[in-house]
């Protein structure tokens, strides 16, 4: 362990910028780093990223490593799994960090392996012990109903982090830092996955993750047909739609609106959950919000713990006097 | 087709959030009383993935869970679903551990079963939610893997998997033998059918004990962890919600609108 230093991030690119959970995991990188008095560097694995090597850089890293090779164009568990392991065992970090996305639970969960260590997925708090300088990373389970701590003697200390848990430094484009480029070396052969094809839903307006407003309704909405009502009252506020995952699972509207632990997490200024019991699955993908609002007809539903200001009563009477009254008020 | 399944016996994890509670002596889950665990419901969708193989390739699927105190109606459901077979690894001295060495455990007892085209794990458990030791298993045993999938079929010898996206899916082709772990996209798991319990009534699952499967003591369950569990609490709730009411529901809702205006949330 005394080799060990620094803090890597596994970074990701969406459409050739720095992702923004990779913004947090930097974040979270620099407090830590401050902490433990070491460097934070960014591991970006792709084809034709090299370009979010200067963003990284602006958002925190003093290093940035990059592996930029046509076989890694798609996210292919071999592939990144065996490049993530070169550069880990060359640079030899402290700590690595991934996000808890597509592309971050499946690395991240076997890379741990193969370098031989621990990691501790969907973490939601990171600190240093102070007598130890291990990690000690708390992380929901049970569907979000407890939290458990936990830390590892080995090294490197790995983590997968929960979108929006952590928050980015302010950007900084005079800060400066050091690119190194890595070659793959990858064989061709030994990697056992093909990406045949990608299918995206498409999501009209504002996207769910970003919007400042969320209208989400539950299993109570009943249909597609009252998700409509919904659409319309997110697109009054600006916001975006959500859904628990009954509406998801039934195929009322499309899986990628799922909020929640196994889907989207948001924290909105307001998130207005309408007929949405609120399970500790799914309040771990909203928790988050600084106001929730419910709309449910039974008193005692959960989800009435959970929220700021609340209405009991059945939503089919209550989306459009309230979706009236808002147009009214705001002009809209 | 030989297909494994894993599947683990948990708390219901759609028990009613109040009823949850933790004994901070042992840093444990307390039962509810009256609420039976259930299987992973991840798993329970692992398990659809691999009758649906089945249904359209034929095959053989084992069932492979570890745990104690593992009740016979829970953990026999995958065969009234319509599974040929259920091993059991079930000792004290299995348990407690963390994804690394109940991977390690199901791996050395996925190679004695010695015959599999597919490995099929949940994408989490949803007492752990973790999602590791698929993972895990396919690293020990060296194999492919895809994770969170929500359809699989299987086209000239290599696995067709529908892999969940942030923002939709892809399509992964994957060499076999290969670990999939499945997601609830996938659909609802298919009922027991009266047939199908009646045969799993029958059928007495094959347990075996650590030495069974050759593992070497110090790597399995508590023993074999490489991360430690310091504390288990349940996070405090300090919200207050103010219900706002009205003559009537389009009245309370009118409130409603108000209220949120006046305080510059809209
Ligand atoms: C491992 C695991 C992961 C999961 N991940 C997620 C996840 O990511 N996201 C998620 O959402 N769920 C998830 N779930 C499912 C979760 O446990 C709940 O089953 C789900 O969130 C319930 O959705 P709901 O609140 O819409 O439905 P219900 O719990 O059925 O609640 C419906 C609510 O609607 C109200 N209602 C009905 N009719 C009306 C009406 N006319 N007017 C007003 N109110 C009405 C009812 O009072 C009730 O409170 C997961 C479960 C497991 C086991
Ligand atoms: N004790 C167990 N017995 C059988 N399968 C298990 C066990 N623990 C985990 N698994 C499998 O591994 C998956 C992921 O578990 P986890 O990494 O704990 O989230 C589960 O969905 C199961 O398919």
């Amino acid at each position: 362990m005394a080799d060990n230093k620094g803090i890597m991030i596994i970074a990701e690119a969406l459409n050739s910028s720095l992702a923004s959970i990779s913004k947090e995991l930097l974040g979270a990188a620099r407090k830590l780093a401050a902490d433990l008095g070491d460097e934070v560097s960014a591991l970006v694995i792709g084809s034709g990223i090299a370009g979010v090597a200067a963003e990284a850089i602006t958002f925190g890293a003093d290093k940035v490593f990059i592996v930029d090779d046509p076989l890694l164009k798609d996210y292919r568990t071999d592939a990144w799994v065996a490049t993530a392991e070169k550069v880990a065992k060359q640079v030899n970090p402290r700590i690595i960090l991934a996000g808890q996305t597509t592309i971050g639970r499946d690395l991240a969960s076997r890379l741990a392996f193969r370098l031989n260590t621990a990691v501790t997925m969907d973490c939601i708090d990171l600190t240093v012990d102070a007598t130890s300088k291990q990690l000690m990373l708390t992380k929901p389970v049970y569907g979000g109903n407890a939290r458990a701590i936990f830390t590892s003697d080995l090294y490197p200390q790995m983590a997968t982090v929960r979108a929006k848990a952590m928050s980015p430094i302010a950007p900084d484009s005079a800060r400066k830092g050091e690119v190194v480029t890595v070659a793959a070396g990858l064989d061709a052969a030994a990697i056992r996955t093909n990406v045949l094809q990608k299918v995206i839903a498409e999501v009209e307006g504002i996207k769910l993750e970003d919007a400042s407003v969320v209208v989400s309704g539950g299993r109570g909405i009943g249909g597609p047909e009252g998700f409509k009502q919904l659409e319309e009252l997110a697109k009054i506020l600006k916001g975006a739609m959500g859904a628990s995952r009954p509406p998801c699972d039934s195929g009322w509207v499309p899986e990628t609106i799922q909020v929640g632990l196994t889907g989207k997490i948001v924290s909105p200024d307001v998130y207005i959950a309408v007929a949405i019991s609120g399970s500790s699955q799914h309040i771990a993908g909203c928790g988050g919000s600084k106001n929730i609002i419910a709309i449910n007809r039974d008193p005692e539903a959960n989800i009435f713990k959970e929220a700021r200001f609340g209405v009991v009563g059945d939503w089919k009477k209550i989306v459009p006097a309230f979706t009236a009254k808002v147009k009214e008020l705001l002009g809209r | 087709m030989n297909m494994i399944v894993c599947v683990k016996q948990v708390p219901d994890p759609e028990a009613p959030p109040a009823s949850f509670k933790i004994d901070p002596a042992t840093n444990k889950v307390v039962p509810p009383p009256g609420v039976p665990p259930v299987i992973s419901p991840f798993d329970e969708q692992a398990v659809e993935a691999a009758l649906r193989i089945k249904d359209a390739k034929g095959g053989k699927i084992s069932i492979l869970s570890l745990g104690i105190g593992l009740l016979r109606d829970v953990v026999k459901k995958p065969l009234s679903m319509g599974a040929d077979e259920l091993i059991l690894l079930e000792d004290p001295a299995f348990i407690e551990g963390d994804s690394w060495s109940t991977a390690y455990a199901l791996a050395m007892a996925i190679k004695k079963i010695g015959q599999f085209d597919i490995i099929f794990c949940g994408r989490q458990a949803s007492d752990t939610d973790a999602g590791q030791v698929g993972s895990a298993i396919a690293e020990i045993l060296g194999i492919p893997q895809v994770t969170v999938a929500r359809k699989v079929e299987v086209l000239d010898g290599k696995a067709r998997v529908e892999k969940v996206t942030a923002d939709g899916y892809e399509v992964v082709e994957v060499n076999l033998p290969a670990l999939i772990t499945v997601s609830n996209e996938l659909g609802e798991p298919r009922y027991a059918t009266i047939k199908g319990i009646m045969s799993a009534k029958r059928k007495e699952p094959i347990v075996w004990k650590p030495a069974d499967i050759g593992v070497e003591p110090g790597k399995i369950g508590a023993t074999g962890r490489r991360s430690k569990m310091l504390k288990l609490f349940q996070p405090v709730r300090e919200g207050k919600v103010e219900i706002i009411t009205g003559e009537n529901e389009e009245d309370a809702a009118a409130n409603l609108a108000r209220k949120l205006v006046e305080v510059k949330l809209l």
